[in-house]
């Protein structure tokens, strides 16, 4: 496979990664810079698990091209706490008691992310819509959706 | 019987909802799940999988997959001494040449990277001869229907029937005003965990000893595959069971036998291999929700009473048998459900298909059960012109009543339960008036159904297990025990139930989790037993961890000055500090004792088993104890169905359970909470389609799971009672949480438009149309 150097911004770092010129933007994360919180559940951009934020926008990493991000901002998991300092977002699904395998739950946390920067007082309704592309499997949602009503409360107040 | 917080149970740990003991790593991404693990070396392994349902390898050509640079093995079931896996009488196949159904496995390769896998799987030439399969129950049934098995002619898999025998069913018929029979068929489904099956190997060059960082739900199980395949010693085989991202019974044998493939690769190339499943891989290997197919006749009086009870529980094993016997077993002991009926005769039996097998699924065959008889019940009360809550009321287990076992019954608080939860939703006047609407356009519905499960493993095989606890010299405490964190919380409510019976703070207690040459084997963690009946021996190492401490204690001098305590038995320990009986002001820190304990060579550390009382059945009968216990539930679903495109919106869910004692109240939620969800997929959404035992849908485009935007309004209601045969008054809750609420959602769809739906689920064809459209 052809290589190609890719230079983004990955959880606000500068990084130039040698790539497969066809990888996917999780593969890129997952196994070129080593950060495994970002998850595969499906490949096909539908259980969200790969979530991660792209200039702002939750998307499936699964389902973005990696050379597609050439000079972009990409945030994942990792990136959401910050000097050990956990964001509002994971203390509330702490609180809320709003996960258990936690495997989609770097996903939730990510679409959760993109949501409130750029709406902090979402209704619930929203609150659903921005995580319905969100599979999980354990929890039923409703500790997720309080969770992040209460997460917003936290970004408003910022 | 009082809900949550009425009843003082006096626990200094339990009844809170203390954190998760592994949430701060599962937010932060820190958490590792067994595809995230890599090694030095690491290669990646990958199955060829036949897609044919029934069919004979006529001619297999490995030569071009070999030869690919970078392809460093290509295995058939020729090259492998012991293709057949340990699993019973009609075992998965861990390479084929026969293959039974499309996700039989003819090949296996071994590549430096994940695309070489993938070119190497292609380059395998295989020539198949197909042969007549069957598919169905009712086709495997058939006289004359193609054997799956030729050790079981007839497809019946004679292993796992179980009859009920109780009283005399002819003369409860000959006494009964009416007799009503009807059939109700369920579907397969997919457990649907979000992590796709994933494992590790790596064998130690030293020793021999194979490595295996699994997906497992049971780590004990998936060394016995690895074991297996490898014909090594169980000391030789050390499994890790890593972060699991959900399971729900489906990471039990599918899992083994991922493990033993791999290892199989790790031992020939001498290096790291890792395997890990696409989710087409996971939809067409692992095991399945078992579909039934339910007949059943019922005997009643004018006055509502169930005098006869006549059952037929087939169910789907598909081509190799998965737990299909203690399924069964479950399903015998549950065949007329919640109720007392004195006369009951019911035969429990698999069937093999060329289809993907059933297996264990969070329900354990009482959702397709309870599908079945919940809607029945309320058959047999229309037909006899009496209210169905009032037929429930009539004919439910109350103390001192027998269930299908013959076993005498205590604690029983069902009919309080359903009066709570039917008198809080409106339930009585709802129905009546949603029986009165004629709209074209959309109708409300609402739905009722009880259940009541046998706590833990009951008579199906023992409850027991052992767990190990030790102090450090700084206080901490270390537990483990052979039961295995699935993300239910199960390390959670252990260090809780731990920190309660040590009278430590639960904030001390680690649980290091399974590695299986760390700790004996505790049996499964299935059943929802893990609390109830597994964390038994936790508690009681706890106490015996307790005991010596407090000897130690008094023994290192800590007490001398307190003439009153001349023994162990004059001190307590609890929230981290000891202090005497007499004199609770005088507290002496835990860690003090454990720093003078150590130094001073006392034993810190005690590992305890824990054997319940044994249940005894009768097998030819069903009679006799088959479960220590019950949890009894309610559910009332309310619905709104579009009449013009047969879309059932699940709009509101209030669902109680008696759950002994809520150990974590959060969590007992958070298990409501997803299992309404599940119910409601599978009362609605849900299917595997299977078509001559090929599956149509692979992956979640297609297969529909709730998701946030599809969670309907959810009331919980959490009673507690004073039952004590659980862990601290524990009882089940993992299956409890989603076995009765398809049940409630079909007859909520009934509710609203006066037809019934004896073929789960009810899809947008079933409800507009009757019937499925391919």
């Amino acid at each position: 496979m052809k290589k190609m150097t890719l230079n983004f911004f990955l959880n606000d770092e500068p990084v130039s990664l040698e790539i497969d010129e066809n990888a996917r933007l999780l593969d890129v994360i997952r196994d070129v810079a080593g950060l495994t919180g970002t998850k595969e559940g499906c490949g096909v951009g539908e259980c969200g698990a790969c979530t991660v934020v792209l200039e702002g926008e939750s998307v499936d990493s699964c389902i973005v091209l990696a050379a597609s991000v050439e000079g972009k901002h990409v945030m994942t998991v990792e990136g959401l706490s910050k000097s050990g300092q956990l964001d509002p977002i994971q203390q509330a699904v702490l609180d809320h008691h709003a996960l258990q395998c936690g495997f989609c739950t770097p996903g939730f946390l990510m679409s959760a992310k993109a949501l409130l920067d750029k709406n902090s007082n979402p209704t619930r309704d929203e609150i659903k819509m921005a995580i319905a592309g969100n599979l999980c499997r354990c929890t039923g949602y409703q500790q997720l959706v309080e969770a992040f009503e209460d997460a917003a409360k936290q970004y408003q107040a910022r | 019987m009082p809900l949550l917080g009425e009843m003082k149970k006096n626990y200094r740990v339990l009844n809170q909802s203390k954190p998760r003991i592994d949430g701060v790593d599962k937010v932060t991404g820190r958490a590792h799940y067994a595809a995230d693990l890599k090694f030095v070396d690491m290669v990646y392994g990958g199955c060829l999988r036949s897609g044919r349902s029934h069919a004979k390898v006529v001619k297999m050509d490995t030569s071009k997959a070999k030869s690919i640079p970078g392809v460093l093995a290509v295995v058939t079931a020729d090259d492998m001494p012991k293709p057949k896996s340990c699993a019973g009488n009609a075992p998965y196949m861990y390479l084929t040449n026969e293959v039974k159904y499309a996700g039989d496995v003819v090949a296996i390769v071994c590549a430096e990277t994940k695309p070489l896998v993938a070119e190497a799987l292609a380059a395998i030439e295989v020539e198949y001869e197909d042969l007549p399969g069957v598919y169905t129950i009712r086709d495997a049934i058939k006289p004359g229907a193609p054997a799956v098995h030729p050790q079981y002619p007839d497809n019946v898999f004679t292993d796992s029937l179980y009859p009920i025998r109780k009283g005399d069913v002819e003369q409860g018929f000959a006494q009964a005003d009416l007799i009503i029979e009807r059939e109700y068929e369920t579907q397969y489904i997919e457990h649907s965990y979000i992590e796709p099956e994933a494992v590790v190997c790596i064998q130690n060059p030293a020793d021999g000893v194979m490595t295996v960082h699994s997906s497992s739900q049971n780590p004990f199980f998936t060394r016995r595959y690895v074991a297996d395949v490898l014909g090594v010693g169980m000391n030789e085989v050390r499994v890790f069971q890593e972060t699991l991202g959900g399971s729900f019974g489906g990471k039990e044998e599918g899992v083994g036998m991922v493990a033993a493939r791999c290892a199989y690769l790790c031992r020939l190339v001498g290096r790291p291999v890792k395997m890990t499943f696409s989710r087409e891989e996971s939809f067409l290997e692992s095991a399945k929700r078992h579909p039934f197919l339910l007949r059943y006749k019922a005997g009643v009086m004018k006055d509502g009473r169930i005098v006869a009870w006549e059952g037929t529980q087939i169910d789907n094993c598909g081509a190799y048998n998965n737990q299909t016997q203690f399924m069964n077993s479950r399903a015998s002991i549950h065949s007329c459900g919640a109720y007392t009926i004195p006369n009951v005769k019911t035969d429990t039996y698999g069937v093999f298909t060329n289809n993907i097998h059933g297996g264990a699924m969070r329900g354990y065959s009482s959702p397709q059960l309870l599908w079945g008889q919940e809607q029945f019940i309320e058959e047999i009360a229309e037909e006899l012109g009496m209210a169905p809550l009032e037929f429930r009321r009539i004919n439910c287990l109350k103390d001192g009543t027998t269930n299908a076992t013959g076993t005498v019954l205590d604690h029983v608080n069902i009919q309080e339960i359903m009066d709570y939860t039917t008198a809080k939703t409106d339930y009585q006047s709802k129905r009546e008036a949603y029986k009165a609407q004629t709209s074209t356009k959309k109708r409300k519905g609402i739905g009722l159904a009880i259940a009541h499960r046998g706590c833990g493993l009951g008579a199906e095989s023992p409850d027991a297990s052992g767990a190990m606890a030790i102090a450090n010299e700084d206080g901490s405490v270390l537990i483990n025990t052979g039961l295995a964190e699935n993300g239910q919380g199960l390390k959670t409510a252990f260090a809780q139930i731990a920190a309660e019976a040590i009278g430590v703070p639960y904030e001390t207690i680690r649980f290091y989790g399974t590695d299986t040459q760390a700790i004996a084997d505790s049996g499964m963690t299935v059943a929802s037993r893990g609390t109830v009946m597994g964390a038994q021996s936790t508690r009681k190492v706890g106490f015996k961890l307790n005991e010596i401490m407090r000897a130690n204690a008094v023994a290192l001098g800590f007490f001398k000055d307190q003439a009153q305590v001349k023994g162990p038995e004059d001190i307590v320990l609890e929230d981290g500090f000891f202090h005497s009986v007499k004199q609770p002001e005088t507290k002496v820190a835990f860690k003090d004792v454990c720093n003078a304990s150590l130094w001073s060579g006392r034993q810190m550390a005690a590992y305890e088993w824990f054997m319940p009382p044994a249940c005894i059945q009768d097998h030819h009968t069903g009679q006799g104890v088959a479960f220590p216990n019950y949890a009894y539930g309610c559910v009332v679903a309310e619905i709104e169905v579009d009449m013009e495109t047969g879309y059932v919106d699940v709009q509101k869910v209030t669902a109680s359970h008696d759950v002994g004692t809520a150990i974590n109240p959060a969590l007992v939620l958070g298990q409501i909470y997803g299992g309404i969800l599940m119910g409601q997929g599978y009362a609605v959404t849900e299917e595997v389609e299977v078509s001559n035992g090929k599956v149509r849908n692979q992956n979640f485009e297609n297969y529909i799971i709730p998701t946030a935007a599809d969670m309907p309004e959810m009331d919980v209601n959490i009673f507690e009672c004073d039952d004590d045969r659980g862990t601290f008054g524990a009882k089940s809750i993992g299956e409890p949480a989603t076995e009765v609420v398809g049940a409630a959602i079909a007859n909520a769809i009934y509710n609203a438009t006066g037809k019934r739906i004896r073929e789960n689920p009810a899809n947008l064809e079933r409800v507009l149309l009757g019937k499925k459209l391919r």
